[in-house]
C-alpha cells in the first residue's frame, strides 16, 4: 500500500504530476539522442561526401515535394539479400548533409540509395513521365508535370545559405555562384564554360575525389531548365558520392 | 484514508478505492499475478540482451558505446554471409569466367547455372529497361527476338554489357552518333518528310512514291554511310535495320520523323564496376539464349 | 478579448506573407489563413452578441456545445479520412485510378500523407479533443477553464487541419512522417497546443473532486508528451519567412533518430494514451461498473509512459542507426508488451458483472473488441520490434497490416464507442436512432478489418520472403517488380476491407445525424416519462 499512498500526492496535485510525467517522459530521448550528436563513431570516415550542387539540391526538394519518400527507401540494411540486390548497405555518412534524411519507412518501389548511374537520364524520364511505358507491371504514379514545368530557382542563394546555417559546409563561392552552377549542371552546351568548371571544381574540392559531378541536359528538352532536368540531376547521384574503397569496416572508428 | 470509509463492491466482494468520478469508482483488485511474473521476465530477458549486445552509449569523453559479450555486429555478419555466398558461387564462376560458349552450351549443369544466375542478375537490372524476359519497349530494343543493333554474338553481347553504349563515363563504350538532322539544321523540314516515306518504304510499307524519289539521294549521301546502300543496317555502328518491322523508336511517320529531326542516340549505361565479371559473362549468356543470338 | 486580439495578430502576419509570398503554395496557404481565422473571428463575435446580457460562461453548466461541435468534426474528418484511404488503396492496385499525368495533386505521394494526417490527427485528434473536454468536465465537476481559449483550440485546430491538408495537395511537405506540414503550420499548432494544455490543466486546477481520475492522468501525458515531441522533432530553420520551404535542423542519422523517436511516439501518445484515457471513462461509464484495478492503473500508467519513449529505434533496425541504439528499442518494445496489456486488462476486467452487455449493447462490444485489438496490435508490436522478425517485415506490407490492426481496430472502434455514447448525452435522447444500424455498422467493419490485415500479413510476408529468396544456385529468386505483382491481388482485397470499414462508418454517420434530429428510439428526455431520464444529471453539480 506504500507505493499508493505515495501517489496519491500526485493525483492531488496537477502540477506536480504534469511535471512527473515530463521528467519519465524525457529520460528515453535524452539517453537515445543526445549521445548521437557527439561519439565519434556515429558517423563513418569516409571520403566522398559533398554537399548537394543546387541543381540536385532543387531536384531532392522535388522528390520531397512529391512524396517519393512514401514508397521508397533510401536505406540498403547490412542484409546478404539487400546488399546484392542495391550494393553496398548505406552508410550514415551518406545521409550527413541530408537535412531531413529520407530513409523512408516502405518499399512499395525498390530502395533508391543507390540508384545513380544505374540507368540512363533518358530512362528517368521515360520512366517518371509514364512508368508502365517502360515497366509495365509498374505501379508507380506518373510525373509527366514535371518536364512541363520550368524549375524556378530564384531563392536558390538563400536556400544554400539556410543550409550552410544548420551545417552544411557550403562555400561563399558556391553560394554567390549557386545560380550560374544551376545553370551550368542542366546546360552546360549553352553557357560560358567558365560556369561548369568553376561548378566541377568547387563540388570536387568539397568531395575531394574527381568524378562526382555530372554535367548534362537531363530531361531531353535543353532549350529551358525544367524540374524534370533537377529530379533526374538528383537521382543519378544518389549513392555515388562515398569512395567505398577508403571505408574500412574493422576500424573502431566506423565500427559500432 | 481508504481504511475509514469502506466500500466494498457487491459483486466480485473487492474493496473500492472509495472514490468516485461522475460515479466511475475503482476496484482495488491487486496486480495480476501472471502479468507481473511475464513483465519481470520481459525485464531479465532485457537486460542479459543488453549486455550480450551492443547497448549502452558513451557518456562524452568517454570513447564508444559497449559492444556487447557476443561482440555481434551487423556489417561483421553480412560481410561474413556475402563471402560465404560468393564462396558457394566461386567454383561455378571461375568456370563459367573461363568457359567458352561452346563449352558453356554443351555442359548442361554449366548452363543451367549461367542461366540461372543470368535470369537473377537481368530481373533487377536490365528488365527494368528491356523489360521482363527481354521483350524490350519503346526507346529499349527487345533482346528476345534475333534482331541485332550492335553484335549479337556471346562476346559481342557481353562488350555491350560490360561497356554499355554511348555511356560518357566509359571509355570503350560502343558509339555512334546519327546526326540531328532538322534540330542542327543539316536538312529542312520538306526534306525530313519526304525521307519518313523513303524509310517507310524501306520497310515494305505504302508510301508517297515521288516522296520516295527525291529522298533517294538524301538517303546515299546522308544516311547510307551507317545505314546502309539497301538500308540494312549497320551491326558495328548500331545503325538498325530499316527495312524490317522491327523499330526501336517506333515505325509510324510521326515517329519516323522525330528520329531523323532529333536523332535518338540512346544510352546505355556500362555495368562493368557495378557488376561483376562473372555475372556479365551470366547474362551474355542469359540475353544469348533469350532469341536468336548470332 | 485576449483569443480576438491574438487571432488578429496573426491574420496580419498572415497577410504580410500573403504580400510577400515567395511561392504560389505559400500565398494560397496564407490566404487560407486569413479566411478561417477571420471566419472564426465573425463567428465568435455574432455569437457574442447574440449572448448579450446572459452570461455565456455560466460556471454552473458544462460547455456541451464545444463537445458537440467536436463530435460533428470527428466524424466529418473520419468519413474524408477513410475515403483518401480508400483511395489510395485504389490507387495502388489499379495504377490508373486517380492519376493524371498531367497534374500531382492526386498521386499517391501527396494523398498519402493527406490520409496520415486526416485520419490520425483530423479524426483522431478530434475525438480526443471532444471527449477530452468532455471527460474532464465531469470528473472534475467543473466548467471548462479559460473562457474563450476553449474554442480558440478548437477552432485553432481546424484552422491547423485545413492548412496542413491543403498543404499536402500543393506539395507543402517536410517529409517527416506524421509531422509533414512546414514550419509555419508547426508553430501555429505549436500555440493551439498549448493553449490545450493551459485549458486542460486549468480545468483540472478548478476541479471540485479532491483527486483526479485516472482518465486524465493519461489525457494530461498525452497533451504533455506530444508537445514536446512535436516542437523537438519540428525544429526547422525557414529559408524565408515568406516562403514555404524550410530546413531540418538535423540531418541524417540523428534526423532520422529524432523523427522516429517522435514517430513511434506519436503512436504512443497520441494513438495510445490518448485513447485509453477514452477508454477510462466510457468503458466503465456505458457498463455501470467500477475500474478493475487501481494499482494496476498506477503501475502501467507510469511503465507505460517511461517505456514507451525508448522503443523509437524499432523503426530503425538494420539502418545506418548505431546498433547500440537499435538494441535499446529492441529491448525496451520488449518490455513495453505488458505495460501495454495493463490498459487492456484494466478494460476488459471492468466488464466482469456486466459481461452479458456484449451481447445486447453493441456499443460495449465495438469498444471492448478495440481492447482486443489494442492487444492483439501491441503484442505484434514487440514481436516486430526483434530485430530477426523486423529484418523480414521492415518496409513490407506488414507493418501496413499491423499499423491498421491499431488504428481500425483500436483508435477506431474505440472511437465509434466513444461517440455512440457521446450524442444521446449530448443531445439528451434516450437512445441511439437504430440499435440494428449499430449492428450493421459493427459486422460490416469487423469483416472490412478482418480482409485488410488478413490480405496484409499474407501480403508482406509474402513479399518480405520473395525480397530475400534465393535459388538452388544461390542467386536471388525474384526481382523487384516481381514482388510488386504478387501483390496485386492482396492490394484488391485489401481495397474492399477498406470499403467496407468505411461503408460501416457511413452508417454510424447517419445514425448520428437521425439521432440529433430525433428520429426513431431517439427519443428526447423532455418528450419522455421522466423515469426513463438517465441517472446521471447532465448539469454541473456542485461540490459535496
Ligand atoms: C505508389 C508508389 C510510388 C511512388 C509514389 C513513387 N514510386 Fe518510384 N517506383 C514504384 C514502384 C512500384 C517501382 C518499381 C517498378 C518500376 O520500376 O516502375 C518504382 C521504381 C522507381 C525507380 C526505379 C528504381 C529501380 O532501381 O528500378 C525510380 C528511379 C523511381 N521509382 C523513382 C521515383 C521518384 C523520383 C518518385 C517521386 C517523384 C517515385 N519513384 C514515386 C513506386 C512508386
Ligand atoms: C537505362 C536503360 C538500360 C539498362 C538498365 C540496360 N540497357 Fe541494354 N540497352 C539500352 C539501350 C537504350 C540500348 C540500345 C542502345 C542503342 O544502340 O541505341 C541497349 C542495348 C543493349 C544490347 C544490344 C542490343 C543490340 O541489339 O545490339 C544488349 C545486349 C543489352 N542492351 C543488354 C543489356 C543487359 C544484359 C542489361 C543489364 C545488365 C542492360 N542491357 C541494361 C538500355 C538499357
Ligand atoms: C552516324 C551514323 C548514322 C547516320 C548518318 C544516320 N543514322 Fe539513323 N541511326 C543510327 C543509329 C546508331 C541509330 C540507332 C541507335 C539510337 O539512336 O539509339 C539510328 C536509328 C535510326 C532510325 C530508328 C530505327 C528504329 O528502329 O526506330 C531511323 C528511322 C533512322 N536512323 C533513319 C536515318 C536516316 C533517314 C538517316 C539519314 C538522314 C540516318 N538515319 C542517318 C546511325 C545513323
Ligand atoms: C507495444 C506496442 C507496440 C510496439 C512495440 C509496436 C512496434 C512497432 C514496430 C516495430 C513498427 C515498425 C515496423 C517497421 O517499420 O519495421 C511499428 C510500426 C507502426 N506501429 Fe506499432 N507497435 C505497437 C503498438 C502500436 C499501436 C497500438 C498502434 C496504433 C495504432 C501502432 C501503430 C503503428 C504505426 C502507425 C506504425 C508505422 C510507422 C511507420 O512506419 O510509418 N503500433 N510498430
Ligand atoms: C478505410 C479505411 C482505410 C484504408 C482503406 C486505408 C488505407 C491505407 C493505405 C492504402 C495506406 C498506404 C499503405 C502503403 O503505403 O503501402 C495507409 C497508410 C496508413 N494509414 Fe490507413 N487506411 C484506412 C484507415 C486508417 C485509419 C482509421 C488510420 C488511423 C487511425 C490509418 C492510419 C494509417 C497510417 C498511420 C498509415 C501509414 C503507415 C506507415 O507509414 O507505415 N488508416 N492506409
Ligand atoms: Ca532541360
Ligand atoms: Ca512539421
Ligand atoms: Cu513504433
Amino acid at each position: 500500500m506504500g507505493l499508493m499512498n505515495k501517489h496519491v500526492v500526485l493525483e492531488r496535485h496537477s502540477l506536480l504530476l504534469t511535471v512527473c510525467i515530463l521528467i519519465v517522459v524525457s529520460i528515453g530521448g535524452i539517453i537515445q539522442m543526445v549521445p548521437l550528436m557527439y561519439m565519434d563513431n556515429t558517423i563513418e570516415r569516409v571520403d566522398g561526401m559533398r554537399p548537394y550542387t543546387p541543381l540536385e539540391l532543387a531536384g531532392r526538394d522535388i522528390y520531397i515535394r512529391e512524396g517519393c519518400y512514401v514508397c521508397h527507401s533510401q536505406m540498403v540494411r547490412p542484409l546478404r539479400d539487400e546488399v546484392e540486390r542495391y550494393g553496398h548497405y548505406s552508410l550514415a555518412a551518406e545521409s550527413m548533409y541530408d537535412h531531413p534524411f529520407q530513409w523512408g519507412s516502405k518499399r512499395t518501389g525498390p530502395d533508391l540509395a543507390r540508384v545513380g548511374g544505374k540507368y540512363s537520364a533518358e530512362w528517368q524520364v521515360d520512366h517518371l513521365t509514364d512508368p508502365r511505358s517502360v515497366v509495365p507491371e509498374s505501379i508507380m504514379p506518373p510525373y509527366a508535370f514535371l518536364a512541363d514545368k520550368t524549375l524556378k530557382y530564384d531563392g536558390i542563394e538563400d536556400r544554400l545559405k539556410t543550409e550552410r546555417l544548420v551545417g552544411v559546409p557550403y562555400t561563399d563561392d558556391m553560394i554567390e555562384n549557386a545560380k550560374a552552377h544551376l545553370v551550368a549542371q542542366a546546360d552546360p552546351d549553352n553557357l560560358g564554360y567558365d560556369d561548369v568548371d568553376g561548378l566541377i571544381e568547387a563540388y570536387t574540392e568539397a568531395s575531394g575525389r574527381e568524378g562526382t559531378v555530372e554535367t548534362r541536359d537531363y530531361d531531353g528538352d535543353p532549350s529551358r531548365i525544367t524540374e524534370m532536368d533537377a529530379l533526374v540531376a538528383y537521382l543519378q547521384m544518389t549513392g555515388t558520392l562515398v569512395d567505398f574503397s577508403t571505408y574500412q569496416a574493422g576500424d573502431l572508428n566506423n565500427s559500432r | 484514508m481508504t481504511d475509514q470509509n469502506k466500500d466494498i463492491d457487491t459483486h466480485s466482494g473487492t474493496e473500492t478505492t472509495g472514490h468516485s468520478w461522475d460515479g466511475i469508482k475503482e476496484l482495488n483488485t491487486p496486480l495480476p499475478r501472471w502479468w507481473l511474473i511475464v513483465w519481470y521476465a520481459t525485464i531479465v530477458w532485457a537486460i542479459i540482451y543488453m549486455i550480450l549486445m551492443p547497448a549502452i552509449p558513451a557518456l562524452p569523453g568517454m570513447g564508444t558505446n559497449t559492444r556487447g559479450l557476443l561482440g555481434e555486429s551487423d556489417r561483421d555478419n553480412v560481410a561474413v554471409a556475402v563471402q560465404e555466398l560468393r564462396q558457394k558461387r566461386a567454383d561455378s564462376s571461375a568456370i563459367l569466367l573461363g568457359a567458352s560458349l561452346e563449352q558453356i552450351e554443351t555442359d548442361r549443369e554449366l548452363q543451367q547455372f549461367a542461366l540461372a544466375m543470368g535470369d537473377s542478375v537481368f530481373g533487377d537490372n536490365c528488365a527494368t529497361c528491356h523489360g521482363s524476359g527481354g521483350r524490350g519497349a519503346k526507346g529499349y530494343p527487345a533482346l528476345a527476338d534475333d534482331v541485332w543493333l550492335w553484335d549479337g554474338t556471346l562476346d559481342g553481347i557481353q562488350y555491350t554489357i560490360t561497356h554499355g553504349i554511348r555511356d560518357p563515363e566509359n571509355l570503350d563504350t560502343r558509339f555512334s552518333m546519327m546526326p540531328r538532322f532538322g534540330r542542327d539544321g543539316l536538312l529542312e523540314a520538306g526534306q525530313i518528310d519526304d525521307l519518313v516515306e523513303y524509310v517507310v518504304n524501306l520497310s515494305g510499307r505504302e508510301a508517297d512514291g515521288a516522296a520516295v524519289e527525291r529522298a533517294a539521294p538524301i538517303f546515299a549521301q546522308q544516311c547510307a554511310t551507317c545505314h546502309g546502300e539497301d538500308g540494312k543496317g549497320m551491326h558495328n555502328l548500331g545503325a538498325p535495320n530499316l527495312t524490317d518491322a522491327d523499330w526501336l523508336y517506333g515505325g509510324n511517320r510521326e515517329d519516323i520523323y522525330n528520329t531523323i529531326y532529333n536523332a535518338r542516340n540512346s544510352h546505355m549505361p556500362a555495368w562493368d564496376g557495378r557488376l561483376d565479371d562473372a555475372s556479365i559473362k551470366a547474362l551474355a549468356v542469359y540475353v544469348h539464349s533469350l532469341g536468336g543470338g548470332e | 478579448m485576449m483569443v480576438g486580439a491574438l487571432l488578429g495578430v496573426f491574420m496580419i502576419l498572415a497577410l504580410l506573407m500573403a504580400a510577400g509570398a515567395k511561392d504560389t503554395g505559400m500565398a494560397v496557404q496564407a490566404w487560407t489563413f486569413i479566411g478561417l481565422a477571420g471566419a472564426f473571428l465573425v463567428g465568435m463575435s455574432l455569437w457574442a452578441g447574440q449572448l448579450l446580457g446572459r452570461n455565456p460562461f455560466d460556471q454552473s453548466e458544462y460547455e456541451n456545445a464545444i463537445v458537440k461541435w467536436g463530435v460533428a468534426a470527428s466524424m466529418f474528418w473520419g468519413i474524408a479520412g477513410l475515403l483518401v484511404g480508400v483511395v489510395i488503396a485504389l490507387q495502388l492496385t489499379f495504377p490508373h485510378f486517380m492519376y493524371f499525368p498531367e497534374w500531382g495533386f492526386t498521386n499517391f505521394g501527396r494523398l498519402r500523407p493527406l490520409h496520415t494526417s486526416a485520419v490520425i490527427f483530423a479524426f483522431g485528434g478530434n475525438v480526443l479533443l471532444a471527449t477530452s473536454f468532455y471527460v474532464v468536465q465531469r470528473t472534475c465537476r467543473a466548467r471548462l477553464a479559460g473562457g474563450m481559449w476553449p474554442w480558440f483550440v478548437f477552432w485553432g485546430y481546424q484552422i491547423f487541419i485545413v492548412l496542413a491538408a491543403t498543404g499536402y495537395l500543393l506539395g507543402i511537405t517536410q517529409s517527416k512522417e506524421y509531422a509533414e506540414p512546414e514550419w509555419y503550420v508547426d508553430w501555429w499548432l505549436t500555440l493551439v497546443w498549448v493553449a490545450y494544455l493551459l485549458v486542460f490543466l486549468g480545468t483540472i486546477w478548478k476541479r471540485k473532486e479532491p483527486h483526479i481520475y485516472v482518465a486524465n492522468w493519461f489525457y494530461l501525458s498525452f497533451i504533455v508528451t506530444i508537445a514536446m515531441l512535436h516542437i523537438v522533432n519540428n525544429l526547422s530553420v525557414p529559408v524565408s519567412f515568406t516562403g514555404s520551404k524550410s530546413v531540418q535542423v538535423f540531418s541524417g542519422v540523428q534526423d532520422a533518430m529524432t523523427q522516429w523517436w517522435y514517430g513511434h511516439n506519436a503512436v504512443g501518445f497520441f494513438l495510445t494514451t490518448g485513447f485509453l484515457a477514452i477508454m477510462y471513462y466510457f468503458i466503465p461509464k456505458r457498463v455501470n461498473r467500477p475500474i478493475y484495478s487501481y494499482r494496476l492503473s498506477i503501475v502501467h500508467f507510469w511503465s507505460l509512459i517511461f517505456i514507451y519513449i525508448w522503443a523509437g529505434p524499432h523503426h530503425l533496425h538494420y539502418t545506418a542507426l548505431p546498433q547500440w541504439a537499435q538494441t535499446l528499442g529492441m529491448t525496451f518494445s520488449i518490455m513495453l508488451w505488458m505495460p501495454s496489456w495493463g490498459g487492456m486488462i484494466n478494460g476488459v476486467m471492468t466488464l466482469s458483472g456486466a459481461w452479458d452487455k456484449l451481447r445486447t449493447d453493441p456499443v460495449v462490444r465495438m469498444m471492448v473488441v478495440s481492447l482486443a485489438f489494442y492487444g492483439m496490435s501491441t503484442f505484434e508490436g514487440p514481436l516486430m520490434s526483434v530485430r530477426a522478425v523486423n529484418s523480414l517485415s521492415h518496409y513490407t506490407e506488414w507493418g501496413i497490416g499491423h499499423v491498421h490492426s491499431g488504428a481500425l481496430g483500436w483508435v477506431g472502434y474505440i472511437s465509434f464507442g466513444a461517440l455512440y455514447c457521446l450524442v444521446p448525452w449530448l443531445w439528451k435522447k434516450k437512445a441511439l436512432y437504430s440499435k440494428s444500424l449499430v449492428e450493421w455498422h459493427f459486422w460490416v467493419s469487423t469483416i472490412g478489418i478482418l480482409f485488410y490485415m488478413i490480405s496484409m500479413w499474407f501480403a508482406g510476408i509474402t513479399e518480405g520472403l520473395m525480397w530475400r529468396a534465393y535459388n538452388e544456385f544461390g542467386f536471388l529468386e525474384y526481382s523487384f517488380v516481381e514482388t510488386v505483382e504478387a501483390k496485386h491481388i492482396s492490394y484488391m482485397i485489401r481495397a474492399l476491407g477498406g470499403f467496407l470499414y468505411f461503408s460501416g462508418a457511413c452508417l454510424m454517420a447517419y445514425n448520428l445525424v437521425r439521432t440529433v434530429l430525433g428520429h426513431g428510439e431517439a427519443e428526447s428526455f423532455d418528450t419522455i416519462d421522466p423515469k426513463y431520464a438517465r441517472p446521471h444529471q447532465p448539469a454541473l453539480q456542485p461540490a459535496e
